[in-house]
């Protein structure tokens, strides 16, 4: 009974620690997909001269997926077609293969030329050369991740998009970019006030977010790139709750000026502000779909907390979440088909996600603090704040419910994560 | 610079709460017998003075004196409520009527409420019981002038812990005198 146990947690539960040297975040993976593609990644030629291993960065995120099976490579180490011998590669099991080299050019730039071969078929899947900075060099392992993912699971990969969360520590609050594997942070305001609510903008030059930094909550838009912002919304109250519409021309956004928190568009300048909800309940966490026409938001307008649907141009408002415990921040998958948002019953927090034509729900995680759900940008992973060991963590589950990961801060708790729009 | 007040108030604000508790904080330094006819300002930052060692100030600002009513500053809420309950509506009358005596005093009412519920739906939560008792100063006499009502949402947390008893601790409306 118990070594049938245990065959069944090692068969069904791959738990991996990752913990790369000087990397921010540390990750465990917890299940695995149904069906895990069997890859084999020899390094590339030259990647152990480079500060930074690129095949450490590539294997790291195919292994987070949960999407693959990592086939040793030890001792063999094709680096070009020619010297592959694809009998070595069946007999271990891959189906693929990825080879190639890396170098760094006269001009300083190191560049990579990677090939992913199908072992079975015998064939070049793709083949390309990326390059970057030596400071950007993480970038080319995620993008090969990225290829790899998109050729042999046939959906793009997220590896090279990036996240952006807020880390607390005691009194400081700091908003953080990150990759989307938590490495290569990036600090976009630092203060001993509360910050809240990351919101991307469409194109990832800008994020929008609510400041407790002049004694209540305020909405910026601040650039990336030059660190300038402007402020969007400072009225009486609070000011909070920022989404940007898809076309990147207004935000809604939400104010007590006029009485209890309503929802306003506004354009990202600040100008042209105008109410578009007038329940005088509380109507927060605005998202809009994909095609820029409908808005969902939470609303106690019943009674208590639930998600509803209205087209941002206003008009009739829907329910669209019924039944037991109360339901919390929507966001849209990245298709519009179905949307993400936290579940409160019986006093645990679930992520869940709902079928827009079915209405059917389904809880994607088993409960604790699981809040702020948002999709990555290809709808197949689901990014939520948790909490682990007693503290706050960014975690991710899979939008079938069977790849966990658990990302966790050197120090302090992660919080309000939300995973960028765009590839 | 108005960022550090704020930041004294509010030390000042905690250790007001935390005498209320049963553990006594350090007593205050007892006034020397050789000022005798000085009325004192009140020193802010320590522990208010009893009523013994001050007897007979009629310039004593109410809000310092220990034992009345105003030197409670918090009300407290059941889960997703944002109505002053009966039992601290003396509380808020008290103060209004200070309030509408000392045209000069100005208050922050600052909301905030436990965890159960997204940051964005507690900050909307926390901006009702701030404006709740907002409107009930002034039916009670304050001036909106006087008045500024904010929330920290779930931000701010005086307990932290996923019971009870920090949470009933966490959803309150807090008085913050400014200076």
């Amino acid at each position: 009974m118990f070594m049938r146990f245990i065959r069944y947690v090692s068969g069904l539960l791959l738990l991996a620690q990752v913990s790369m040297a000087g990397a921010v975040l540390n990750i465990e993976i917890i299940g695995a997909g149904e069906h895990q593609i069997p890859v084999a990644i020899v390094p590339l030629g030259g990647d152990d001269k480079l500060v930074q291993s690129i095949n450490e960065v590539v294997t790291a995120d195919l292994q987070r997926s949960g999407l693959f099976r990592l086939v040793d490579p030890t001792g063999k180490s094709p680096h070009e077609p020619a010297e592959v011998n694809y009998a070595d590669w069946q007999v271990r099991g891959a189906e693929a293969l990825a080879i190639g080299t890396v170098a760094v050019q006269p001009n300083g730039r190191i560049e990579a030329r990677f090939r992913l071969l199908d072992v079975v078929k015998q064939t070049e899947l793709v083949g390309q050369a990326v390059s970057s900075s030596e400071s950007q060099i993480r970038a080319i392992g995620h993008r090969i991740a990225d290829l790899i993912y998109e050729k042999l699971t046939g959906d793009k990969g997220v590896f090279s998009t990036r996240i952006a969360y807020v880390n607390r520590q005691g009194k400081s609050f700091r908003l953080i970019v990150a990759d989307s594997d938590g490495d290569n942070e990036q600090v976009v305001l630092a203060h001993s006030e509360p910050i809240m609510s990351p919101a991307w903008s469409p194109d990832g030059s800008h994020l929008a977010y609510a400041s407790f930094e002049t004694g209540h909550a305020v909405v910026y838009v601040q650039s990336l790139y030059t660190k300038q912002r402007v402020v969007l919304a400072n009225f009486r109250g609070s000011n909070s709750a920022p989404a940007w519409s898809p076309d990147g021309k207004q935000l809604a956004i939400v104010l007590t000026r006029d009485g209890s928190s309503q929802i306003y568009l506004v354009r990202p300048d600040g100008s042209d502000i105008r109410r578009i909800t007038f329940s005088g309940a509380i109507d927060t966490e605005p998202n809009f779909s994909p095609d820029g026409q409908y808005l969902l938001f939470t609303s106690d307008r019943g009674g208590s907390a639930q998600i509803y649907r209205m087209p941002v141009e206003g008009g009739a408002e829907q329910r669209m979440t019924f039944g037991e415990g109360n339901n919390f921040s929507p966001r849209h998958s990245p298709d519009g088909k179905s949307f993400v948002f936290a579940h409160l019953r019986n006093g645990k927090f679930h992520v869940a996600t709902q079928d827009f034509q079915t209405g059917q729900m389904t809880v994607v995680t088993e409960g604790g603090w699981e809040k702020k759900p948002s999709f990555a940008p290809n709808g197949k992973l689901i990014l939520f704040a948790s909490e682990a060991r007693g503290r706050g963590i960014l975690a991710t589950v899979s939008s079938d419910g069977r790849v966990k990961q658990h990302m966790f801060t050197q120090s302090g708790d992660a919080r309000e994560p939300v995973w960028g729009s765009n590839f | 610079m108005k960022k550090l007040v704020i930041s004294i108030v509010l030390v000042n604000l905690l250790a007001a709460c935390a005498s209320e508790k049963p553990k006594e904080t350090a007593p205050a330094p007892v006034p020397r017998a050789e000022a005798p006819g000085k009325v004192e300002e009140a020193p802010k930052g320590e522990a208010p003075r009893s009523a013994a060692t001050t007897p007979s100030q009629t310039e004593v600002d109410p809000l310092d004196d220990p034992s009345s009513i105003l030197s409670k500053r918090s009300v407290y809420y059941p889960f997703d409520v944002s109505v002053v309950q009966d039992a601290d509506k003396p509380i808020v009358q008290a103060h209004a009527k200070y309030l509408s005596e000392h045209a000069k005093r100005k208050v922050r009412l600052e909301g905030n409420c436990d965890e159960r519920g997204s940051n964005e739906y507690n900050l909307g939560l926390g901006q009702r019981r701030a404006d709740g008792v907002k409107k009930m100063l002034e039916l009670g006499g304050a001036s909106s002038g006087q008045l500024e009502s904010v929330s920290y949402g779930e931000e701010k947390p005086k307990a932290s812990g996923h019971e009870e008893s920090a949470w009933s601790q966490n959803r309150r409306t807090d008085l913050n005198y400014l200076k």
